[in-house]
């Protein structure tokens, strides 16, 4: 069969369906199936900024059909308010409603945007405050958050490595083993906020199966990464780089949700927290660690690794505050879920090679679920 | 947060706060930093954006709006007054850009305000346009079979209600189906005055009922308003002459809210409660009322100006409950 037949072949049903489709369109078919039925509209709040007497917010339009912005309440009061481009949104497009409102430093605020059919849709300003702009301040402000949060607690795992070095190779495969709990505990972590954020995505971008997509892509273009390279030698190296990306991926949406909570006016009070913060987070330094420990690794790559995770913390908060989107969160968090299962995968391989039995012994085991238990634990410490 | 168990994402909303005090030297946050004063206190920030131009009624126009009936004297000397009332669905404009699928008698909510004189033979000829079954159920004195209550009228049937005007006072009538909260919500309602054989004292008359709209059928209202558009005497005030004496015909018919009211500004007013009395039972500047609940107020104005007028719930008022009198001097 020639090329250009078996193009023709591939191509023909491709042109039925297009026939179809615009005879759904344009046939009248569509008036028919929708009759009687009420427009569907579905407006998200996609961005939330106040400064000294202003609210800014942008709207996106999740639903299939044009949605007609009315009116606009704060706190249960009608309120003037301007809209650009265009007072009419059409189906996945955005708009920027802007309100002259004199707004109280900390307090709540409920805001309604009121459609031409009479629906509401509403969004709550948790604690009202100044949306930082992109400014050099700004810029300060969210690196120091991300090297607190992210950078410092990692280096600070790190500081594990001499005591792994000096340990037996029995405890060395438990240390691995705990790691591996760690990130399974991670990696579940991150995909429950993924599912709690794609609640927000605009439901025409289909939030949820962006997890799916995100999580499964994540896996599968490590995996490939790491198969089409050729084996290095057993030091481990490889796997800690892995384990660093994973975690950077998985600190990069962390940073994201940072930023965006405080610039969405969502930040709580509450300054023990940050400790509370850098034991969970300091865990991420010794699953890097664990799997260098049996070999030479010179401390400057060690040490390149713990940036390699840190450091995204501090990009995700800075884009975070700027121009957060749940679309983005969820397919941040998705990813960062995958990078850290296929770092899970790569893991338990290293165990088994390392136990000349299976890799679960009643050893293996106990570290695993210590893994768990500990960032289990370590995460009571910020839900205080 | 709202009392969920917190998991680490709220913990890290949490947490940034914190690290806002380790910011703190890079100034990002400034705690009490100085609002400028600006447009957004001024009183016209508040309210809603643009005009209606599709309402069911003009509102100034509404104001003065009597209905009469048909008139004829009978043998014996009284009057019978005739009115058509149907029930008819049709989307109206309750607030600007913001439309709300109504029941309507005469395609307009508030009904028709219907007009009489105490002793007059009321015949309100009935017919159902909608689509759902209605009646009409006066406030008044009437016998049990014209009440409006158990002879159900089904789309596309008709009743005609009959009775004597008695008492003299302001009354009222709505849809009395059940259910009866969605009747009274859609908009079935208008105003019923009968007037005392002798007539009260020349004045400008009004009428103003008081409703709200649940637009999106939650059971709280989106929008408050006297005469159904929010802030529509805001946007339009009401012309008032200097030393007239005003008087309102005040009906409260909004659903879901216990009471609703309403505060003159500037000023006070004697109140006729379910104006049943020519002497007045009170004198204020606030008065409050429940579902059903309809009284005469009385006042004058003696300096010129922009007047206030809303609910004393600031909640109704910020929420399309609010109008103004422009106080003007009579014309030379």
């Amino acid at each position: 069969m020639s090329t250009a037949r078996k193009w023709l072949l591939a191509l023909a049903p491709l042109v039925v369906l297009a026939f179809a489709a615009l005879l759904v369109s344009q046939g009248g078919i569509l008036d028919f199936l929708r009759r009687g039925v009420p427009p569907i509209e579905d407006l998200s709040f996609n961005q939330v900024r106040l400064s000294p007497g202003e609210i800014k917010i942008e709207l996106i339009n999740g639903g299939p059909d044009p949605v007609e912005v009315a009116q606009v309440m704060v706190d249960e009061a009608y309120w003037t308010f301007s809209i650009e481009p265009s007072s009419t949104i059409g189906s996945l497009r955005k708009a920027w409603i802007v309100l002259p409102f004199p707004w109280v430093q900390d307090e709540p605020y409920e805001i309604v945007v009121v459609t031409s059919t009479g629906l509401t849709f509403s969004h709550t300003i948790e604690v009202a405050t100044v949306t930082p702009t992109p400014d050099a301040k700004y810029v300060w402000t969210f690196t120091a958050i991300g090297i607190y949060v992210g950078v410092i607690p990692v280096a600070i795992g790190l500081l594990w490595l001499p005591l792994l070095r000096n340990s037996s190779k029995k405890w060395l495969t438990f240390a691995l083993a705990l790691t591996c709990g760690l990130l399974i505990f991670i990696a579940a972590e991150a995909l429950f906020e993924a599912l709690e954020v794609a609640e927000s995505v605009a439901t025409g971008l289909n939030g949820e199966m962006l997890i799916v997509l995100g999580f499964v892509g994540a896996i599968l273009v490590l995996q490939s990464i790491t198969k089409s390279k050729p084996k290095e030698t057993n030091d481990g190296f490889q796997t800690a780089f892995m384990i660093a990306i994973g975690i950077g991926l998985h600190n990069m949406a962390e940073g994201l949700a940072i930023g965006a909570s405080y610039s969405l006016g969502e930040s709580m009070l509450g300054a023990s927290l940050i400790i509370g913060f850098m034991i969970h987070n300091t865990t991420e330094g010794l699953a890097i660690v664990a799997p260098v420990a049996s070999s030479n690794i010179p401390v400057k790559r060690i040490l390149g690794l713990g940036l390699i995770a840190g450091i995204p913390t501090i990009f995700g908060a800075l884009l975070g505050g700027l121009a957060f989107s749940p679309l983005l969160a969820t397919l941040f968090l998705s990813v960062g879920a995958g990078a850290v299962a296929q770092v899970v995968i790569a893991l338990l391989k290293v165990i088994s090679a390392n136990s000349e039995q299976s890799a679960w012994t009643p050893m293996t085991a106990t570290g695993l679920m210590s893994g768990m238990i500990i960032m289990y634990g370590t995460g009571l410490l910020v839900v205080v | 947060m709202k009392g969920e168990p917190m998991n680490r994402r709220d913990a890290l909303k949490r947490g940034v706060v914190g690290m806002a005090g380790l910011a703190a030297s890079t100034g990002v946050v400034s705690a009490g930093e100085k609002i400028a004063a600006t447009s957004q206190h001024d009183p016209d920030a508040m309210g809603t954006v643009g005009r209606v131009t599709d309402g069911s009624i003009d509102p100034i126009r509404f104001l003065s709006d009597f209905y009469y009936g048909d008139v004829t004297t009978l043998g014996n000397g009284q009057i019978l007054r005739t009115y058509e009332l149907h029930a008819v669905d049709r989307n109206i404009e309750v607030a600007p850009g913001v439309f709300f699928p109504a029941w309507t008698y005469n395609g307009q909510v508030p009904g028709p305000t219907l007009r009489a004189t105490a002793g007059d033979l009321i015949r309100v000829n009935f017919r159902n346009l909608g689509t759902h079954a209605h009646t009409i159920h006066f406030h008044g004195i009437h016998p049990a079979s014209m009440d409006g209550v158990f002879e159900v009228v089904a789309p596309g049937e008709s009743f005609v209600y009959e009775f004597e005007a008695r008492p003299f006072g302001l009354h009222l009538y709505h849809c009395h189906t059940v259910p009866l909260k969605k009747h009274i919500a859609k908009g079935l309602y208008g105003t019923f005055i009968i007037d005392p054989p002798t007539p009260r004292p020349r004045a400008r008359e009004m009428v103003m009922v008081m409703n709200g709209f649940d637009t999106n059928f939650d059971g709280d209202n989106e929008v408050y308003a006297v005469n159904t558009i929010a802030f529509a005497y805001r946007t339009q005030p009401i012309p008032v002459v200097r030393g007239e004496l005003q008087r309102i015909y005040l009906v409260n018919m909004t659903e879901f809210d216990p009471i609703n009211s309403l505060h003159l500004h500037a000023n006070l007013f004697d109140v006729f409660r379910t104006g049943t009395s020519l002497t007045p039972h009170d004198y204020t500047d606030t008065l409050m009322m429940c579902q059903g609940e309809r009284h005469i107020i009385e006042f004058t104005y003696d300096e010129p100006g922009l007047y206030m007028f809303h609910a004393h719930q600031t909640e109704f008022a910020e929420l399309g409950w609010m109008g103004l009198l422009n106080v003007v001097d009579p014309v030379a």
